[in-house]
C-alpha cells in the first residue's frame, strides 16, 4: 500500500496538480451564467424591440436619425386604438374560443389513447402507438392543401369550426406521445393495487392515472394550447373572412393595408396577442414542475 | 376467511415458455404459507395468478370452494400488498387505506371505523393525514399492509413485501407480519425468495423451483428432512454441505461413507436399513454445518470424528465458520468460537450422523 501512494505521488498528472472541487464549480457556475445571458438576449431582443416600438410615436417610428432602441416620448395609443377597435377584440374572441376547444378535444383524446396505448395491450397497439408519433412529423404546410379540400368539402372554409377540426391533427399526435411516456412511467403495480383495490378501467384512469399523470398532463396542455394559439398557416389558408380570423392571421391581414404597415399597432397587437401563453406558462409552472410520482414506489 | 387450493396450475407465456408447469397446492383457512425459491422459479407468477393478475393457462384455482378462473380481480375478495407498496401518491395515507372501501361504497363511518382499527394495529394512526413520500420505508409497508387489512378479505397476498427494506427494518417488519397475521387471521399467501423469511413466517414452506413444487411442509420440517437437493441446498445458510461420497458396506453389516481416501464416517444403524439398497453407489452425502463441530462437544451416540486442515475461519461471535476441503469440495462446518480454530491449521471435527443426508445424484432425491 506505501509503496503504491508512493508511486502514484512520482506521477503527478495521476491526481492533477492544483485541482480544486470549488474552483471548477465555479468555472462552470460562470459559463453557464455567461450563455443564459446569451441565450436571453437573442430570445428577448425581439419581444423587447416589439415592445418599444409599440409605444412610440409614428412620427418617432418614421424618423431615420434616431436610435430605434429607445423611446423619446412614449404613447399608449396603439394599445388604446387596438383595444378600441372592434375587429381586433373579435379576432381575440375567436382565438379563444378556438383554443380551449382544441385544448379540450386534444386532452380528452390524448389522454384516452395514451391510456389505452401504454396499459392495455391489445393486437396493432405498438404499431398505432409508433404510427401516432410519425404522423407528428409530417408538417402542417404539407398537410394544408389535401386538409383544404377536406374542410372545404365539409363546408368549414372560412369558420373557426374549420380551425377546431384540424388543429388537433397537430396537436394530438405529439400530446398523446408525451402522456403515453408519463403513463408509462407509472409503476404497474400501481393498476394493479387499484385493480385490486375494486377499481376499474375508467375508475383507475380518473382516480390514479390522471391525477398522478398531472405534470405530464399539464405540460401536453401548454403544448396544444402554445400550437393552437400560434397556429399560421392553417388559417392563411382557410380564413379569408375578417370575423372569422384568429389573432395570428387578424393582426397581419387586417393592419396591413396595401404598403401601409401600421408597425405601431402591429407590435402592440403582437404583444397582447402573445399575453395569454405567458399567463398559461406562468400559472401552470408550478403545477409542471412538482414531482408528482415521488413516494409511489420505492424511490 | 377461506381455504385456497391450485389444481394443475399452468402458466405458459408466449413462445411456449412454461413459468408454472401443473402444481397443486392446498391452502388451510388461517394459514400463513410462504412460497419460495430463487428467481423464476414461478412463485410470482402463482401469486399473480390467485390475485387475477395473470391469466390462467390451464388449471384450476379456487378461493373459498368457488373456482376464479374468470373473475376479475375486484371480485376475488383478496388483497395484495407490493414489493415497492405501490402507494398512490397523490392520496394521504387515509385515502390510500379507504381507496377501496370507497370504491366498494362502504358508508363514511364504517371506513372511519376499519380505517382506525387497521392503523390502531399496524401503529399509524399518526400518519393518516400524511402523503407517501412523506414516510419513511417501514412507514409505506404499513399503509400498505393497512391497505389489505381494511378491506377484511378472505386471502391477503403478499410479493416480496421486504425486499426494499433495509435489513433491521426487514426483520422489524417480519415480526409485525406475523402479528398482524395472529391478530386478523386471514389466510396468507406470502413470496419470497428469502429462505430466512420463509421459515421464520410461515406455517408451511413452499420450496418452488424451475415451475415446480419441490416440496411443502412446516419450516422445521423441510429443515431437517429436505426431499430433493434443491430444497437440501437452498433452505439453511450456510448452505448443507454435499461431498460427493461412496455409500460401502462394512463389517458386520454395517454401512460406511467413504468421503476421501482414508476417510470414512459410519451410518448410524437405524438407517442401515434404508440405506442399504444403495450400498456401492456413489452418492452425494449431505450434512449441515452445524453437525460438523468441534469434537470436545458433548459425546452422544453417532458422533464420527474426522480430523481435516481449516483454509479459512471466519467467527460469527456466538459461534465460528471453519471452512475446509473434503474431496476437492469446500466444507463449512460450525464450531464454538473457544475451540481455538485457526487457519492453516488442523483441526479434529466431529460429524453428527444422526443427521446426515444421503442424496441421489441422477434424481435429486434425498434417499
Amino acid at each position: 500500500m506505501a509503496d503504491a501512494a508512493a508511486a502514484n505521488r512520482d506521477f503527478p498528472r495521476v491526481y492533477g496538480k492544483v485541482g480544486s472541487l470549488h474552483r471548477e464549480r465555479l468555472w462552470a457556475l460562470r459559463l453557464s451564467y455567461a450563455s443564459l445571458i446569451l441565450a436571453s438576449l437573442i430570445f428577448l431582443a425581439p419581444p423587447f424591440y416589439m415592445l418599444v416600438t409599440s409605444i412610440k410615436t409614428n412620427v418617432e417610428m418614421a424618423d431615420q436619425t434616431l436610435n430605434p432602441w429607445i423611446v423619446r416620448s412614449p404613447t399608449f395609443e396603439h394599445y388604446a386604438a387596438i383595444l378600441g377597435n372592434p375587429v381586433f377584440l373579435t379576432f381575440f374572441r375567436n382565438s379563444i374560443i378556438v383554443t380551449i376547444l382544441v385544448v379540450a378535444i386534444t386532452m380528452v383524446i390524448s389522454v384516452l389513447a395514451a391510456f389505452a396505448l401504454s396499459r392495455m395491450r391489445f393486437w396493432g397497439s405498438q404499431v398505432l402507438a409508433t404510427g401516432v408519433f410519425l404522423t407528428y412529423l409530417v408538417p402542417d404546410t404539407l398537410l394544408f392543401i389535401p386538409l383544404y379540400q377536406i374542410v372545404g368539402g365539409l363546408g368549414l372554409l372560412n369558420s373557426i369550426w374549420g380551425l377546431v377540426l384540424v388543429y388537433p391533427t397537430l396537436t394530438v399526435p405529439f400530446c398523446t406521445w408525451i402522456m403515453i411516456g408519463y403513463f408509462a412511467s407509472i409503476p404497474k403495480e400501481l393498476d394493479e393495487a387499484a385493480l385490486i383495490d375494486g377499481a376499474t378501467w375508467p375508475q383507475m384512469l380518473l382516480k390514479i392515472f390522471i391525477p398522478v399523470a398531472l405534470p405530464g398532463i399539464i405540460a401536453a396542455t401548454i403544448f396544444a394550447f402554445t400550437v393552437s394559439w400560434a397556429a399560421f398557416v392553417y388559417p392563411t389558408a382557410f380564413i379569408t373572412r375578417p370575423d372569422q380570423m384568429p389573432l395570428t392571421i387578424g393582426i397581419v391581414s387586417q393592419l396591413v393595408r396595401g404598403d401601409t404597415f401600421a408597425w405601431g399597432q402591429i407590435m402592440a397587437g403582437a404583444l397582447i396577442a402573445a399575453l395569454p401563453p405567458v399567463v398559461v406558462y406562468v400559472f401552470l409552472m408550478d403545477y409542471y414542475i412538482a414531482g408528482l410520482t415521488a413516494g409511489a414506489t420505492k424511490g | 376467511m377461506a381455504q385456497v387450493s391450485l389444481r394443475k396450475l399452468v402458466k405458459e407465456y408466449e413462445g411456449h415458455v412454461q413459468a408454472v408447469k401443473g402444481i397443486d397446492l392446498d391452502i388451510e383457512d388461517e394459514e400463513f404459507v410462504v412460497l419460495v425459491g430463487p428467481s423464476g422459479c414461478g412463485k410470482s407468477t402463482t401469486l399473480r395468478m390467485i390475485a387475477g393478475l395473470e391469466e390462467i393457462t390451464s388449471g384450476e384455482i379456487a378461493i373459498g370452494g368457488d373456482v376464479v378462473n374468470d373473475i376479475p380481480p375486484r371480485d376475488r375478495d383478496i388483497a395484495m400488498v407490493f414489493q415497492n407498496y405501490a402507494l398512490y401518491p397523490h392520496m394521504s395515507v387515509f385515502d390510500n387505506i379507504s381507496f377501496g372501501l370507497k370504491l366498494r361504497g362502504f358508508a363514511r363511518d364504517e371506513i372511519r371505523r376499519r380505517v382506525d382499527n387497521a392503523a390502531r394495529i399496524l401503529g399509524i394512526g399518526e400518519l393518516l393525514e400524511r402523503k407517501p413520500k412523506a414516510l419513511s420505508g417501514g412507514q409505506r409497508q404499513r399503509v400498505a399492509m393497512g391497505r389489505a387489512i381494511v378491506r377484511d378479505p378472505k386471502v391477503f397476498l403478499f410479493d416480496e413485501p421486504l425486499s426494499n427494506l433495509d435489513a433491521k427494518l426487514r426483520v422489524q417488519m417480519r415480526t409485525e407480519i406475523k402479528q398482524v397475521h395472529q391478530t386478523v387471521k386471514t389466510t396468507t399467501i406470502y413470496v419470497t425468495h428469502d429462505q430466512v423469511e420463509a421459515m421464520t413466517l410461515a406455517d408451511r414452506v413452499v420450496v418452488m423451483n424451475h415451475g415446480v413444487i419441490e416440496q411443502v411442509g412446516p419450516p422445521n420440517e423441510l429443515y431437517r428432512n429436505p426431499a430433493t437437493i434443491f430444497v437440501a441446498g437452498f433452505i439453511g445458510s450456510p448452505a448443507m454441505n454435499m461431498i460427493p461420497a461412496r455409500l460401502e458396506q462394512a463389517g458386520g453389516g454395517g454401512l460406511r461413507v467413504l468421503l476421501d481416501d482414508g476417510l470414512s464416517v459410519p451410518v448410524p444403524e437405524d438407517r442401515t436399513a434404508r440405506y442399504a439398497p444403495h450400498a456401492n453407489r456413489d452418492l452425494l452425502f449431505g450434512i449441515r454445518p452445524e453437525h460438523l463441530t468441534e469434537a470436545t462437544r458433548i459425546d452422544k451416540q453417532n458422533l464420527a470424528p474426522i480430523t481435516v486442515t481449516l483454509d479459512v475461519i471466519e467467527p460469527m461471535g456466538m459461534e465460528t465458520l471453519v471452512h475446509f476441503h473434503i474431496n476437492g469440495t469446500s466444507v463449512c462446518g460450525r464450531v464454538d468460537p473457544a475451540a481455538g480454530a485457526e487457519a492453516g491449521a488442523p483441526m479434529a471435527l466431529a460429524a453428527h450422523m444422526e443427521h446426515m443426508h444421503l442424496i441421489d445424484k441422477d434424481t435429486g432425491k434425498v434417499l
